[in-house]
């Protein structure tokens, strides 16, 4: 029972730029209205839910990249719901993101090196060539591509340096926002294998947002279904494959086209 | 007879001459969905381009026909050939928002072309764009043809787009990826409403996608293609049933399937990569000498 995240009653608003009248304030949208659970420290948690449903909203307000406007975020016993930036700045090399899209977040006019090891030279950790090799050779990228810019990469490559970036600094957790999304389905299985791998080898505790069910059945052990920003189900990943309770988890399977011509896709 | 017909279709890179296009053949009949299928830089796209004549500029085709109706529209010069498309194919974008014109209102987005290209008057464009947004399912069509596009979800501007495809009764169809930028359960709205429209006015759809669950969703018959050499050709059943061609089996084992989590997800072999590439240069040797 070694928990690493509480979120309790977790609300979160925006602005809704869209309906913002010429003067004055723009009216809030509630994207989180009161979500609860907690992650233990190892497990690999996959947040689910359609486009609005508010998955990655619920993934930036946990690594505070947004302010939650109610409830608590506890992060390994701390509660770090409304905690400012120099508050925050110890905790950020705890927590690493890894993006959905590498081309646009990997810095097109630096080398692979130099971007693996930017969170180590930012936080100071001593000894950076032999961390950036060593989170070169965890995601199964040869040594030479530390030389190499993020365009003479294929999409799966750029997605493995994503992966080296957040694991250099063996963060206590790693937020993956759809990060297999932009990807063939062969690049799609090599970087979920590699997660498979990593979380086993250096015990990684990951939350893992997409809006597909299918990826999500390989890599985690727990899955949270989000819609109109409440958790509609939470269960065991087996459990919610074989048995999905919530009527929205049931669309969202029946939703997946199988490659099969025989599925009753009505 | 098909509509459209693909002979030794090649396309390269201007300049460098990286080829793009490896003698690609295929055909498209009324009333028929044929998907093609491949990973990112097999030439699946440029196939749809190079069809609607919108090849990026840095692409230039090589050799081959392109015969739509019967007519090579390679051989037709620019302006007859650019008529011939307008009048006959449409294309289903695979970005709803980047598609749509963002300062101007939904009517005029579809009615444009019926005005400029087909030489109706705006009231008759304008009746055709009201019952055609009823046709694919919009409430009140009125109102969404005076909306902007950022007063509308994705899905919903997707819907339009798809309208607007068969507002000229086009007799082919070339949709490209349509639905990769919606999550599931829109994807399956708008799949079955192209399905839908497609069967209803029995047109000719080429459909570029990546994702071989939905082709075995839409499509009637396929074209694998690998470094844009097509390396298979056949039909959604058999295709399903058993794929002919290791890099095709290796495709369809990598696809995800929630059902089989063992016997789905598994990358590419780097034997089978080996192999289709091996094919790819001796394909390469053989335009050479041949």
């Amino acid at each position: 029972m070694d928990e690493l995240y509480r979120i309790e009653d977790l609300h979160l608003s925006l602005p809704d730029l869209n309906r913002k009248p010429i003067l004055g304030p723009a009216p809030r949208i509630e994207i989180l209205k009161g979500i609860s659970f907690t992650l233990r420290r190892g497990e690999v948690l996959g947040i689910v839910g359609g486009s609005g449903s508010g998955k990655s909203t619920l993934g930036r307000a946990m690594v505070r990249l947004l302010e939650p406007t109610g409830g608590r975020v506890v992060f390994d016993g701390a509660d770090i719901t409304h905690l400012g930036e120099a508050g925050l700045r110890p905790l950020r090399r705890r927590f690493q993101m890894i993006f959905q899209d590498p081309m646009s977040s990997l810095n097109p006019r630096h080398r692979v090196g130099q971007i693996v090891a930017a969170p180590l030279r930012l936080h100071g950790v001593g000894d950076v060539p032999a961390k950036v090799a060593e989170a070169l050779e965890h995601v199964g990228l040869p040594q030479h591509f530390a030389a190499r810019y993020p365009h003479e990469l294929s999409g799966g490559q750029r997605q493995r340096v994503g992966i080296a970036r957040a694991i250099a600094l063996r963060p206590d957790f790693i937020l993956a926002d759809e990060i297999v999304s932009g990807l063939d389905v062969s690049s799609q299985a090599q970087v979920l294998n590699l997660l498979e791998r990593l979380v086993a080898d250096l015990g990684l505790t990951l939350a893992f947002i997409s809006h597909d069910l299918s990826v999500i059945r390989r890599l985690c052990s727990r899955v949270l279904v989000l819609h109109h920003g409440l958790v509609v189900e939470e269960a065991a990943t087996d459990r919610l494959f074989a048995d999905p309770q919530a009527a929205y988890t049931r669309e969202l399977l029946d939703a997946i086209p199988l490659p099969d011509p025989d599925q009753v896709w009505t | 007879m098909s509509f459209l017909r693909v002979n030794g279709l090649s396309a390269r890179l201007k300049g460098a001459g990286h080829p793009i296009l490896r003698g690609v053949s295929l055909s498209v009949a009324a009333g028929e969905v044929r998907g093609l299928v491949g990973e990112s830089g097999a030439g699946k796209s440029m196939i749809g381009k190079a069809v609607l004549g919108i090849l990026p500029k840095a692409v230039e085709v090589s050799g081959g026909e392109i015969l739509l109706g019967g007519v090579d529209l390679l051989r037709l010069p620019p302006k007859e050939r650019r008529a011939r498309i307008g009048a006959t194919c449409a294309l289903i974008p695979q970005d709803p928002l980047t598609a749509l014109n963002p300062s101007r209102r939904i009517a005029p987005q579809i009615t444009d072309r019926l005005v400029d290209i087909l030489g109706w008057d705006r009231g008759r464009a304008l009746a055709r764009a009201e019952e055609l947004l009823a046709e694919v399912h919009i409430p009140d069509p009125a109102r969404v043809l005076r909306a902007y596009p950022h007063e509308l979800s994705g899905g919903m501007r997707q819907r339009i787009l798809i309208a607007s495809a068969f507002a000229a009764e086009p007799k082919l169809i070339v949709a490209d990826e349509p639905t990769t930028a919606l999550d599931v359960t829109v994807q399956k709205q708008v799949l079955k409403l192209i399905a839908e429209m497609q069967a209803r006015h029995g047109t000719a759809l080429l459909f570029v996608t990546h994702d071989l669950g939905v082709v075995s969703k839409v499509c009637d018959s396929l074209t694998v293609l690998y470094g844009g050499l097509v390396v298979e050709d056949t039909d959604v059943r058999s295709f399903f049933a058993g794929p002919a061609h290791a890099y095709s089996r290796a495709l369809l084992a990598a696809t995800p399937k929630y059902t089989d989590p063992q016997a789905s997800l598994t990358p590419v072999p780097d034997a089978v990569i080996r192999d289709v590439q091996a094919e790819v240069a001796a394909a390469d040797r053989r335009a050479r000498h041949g």
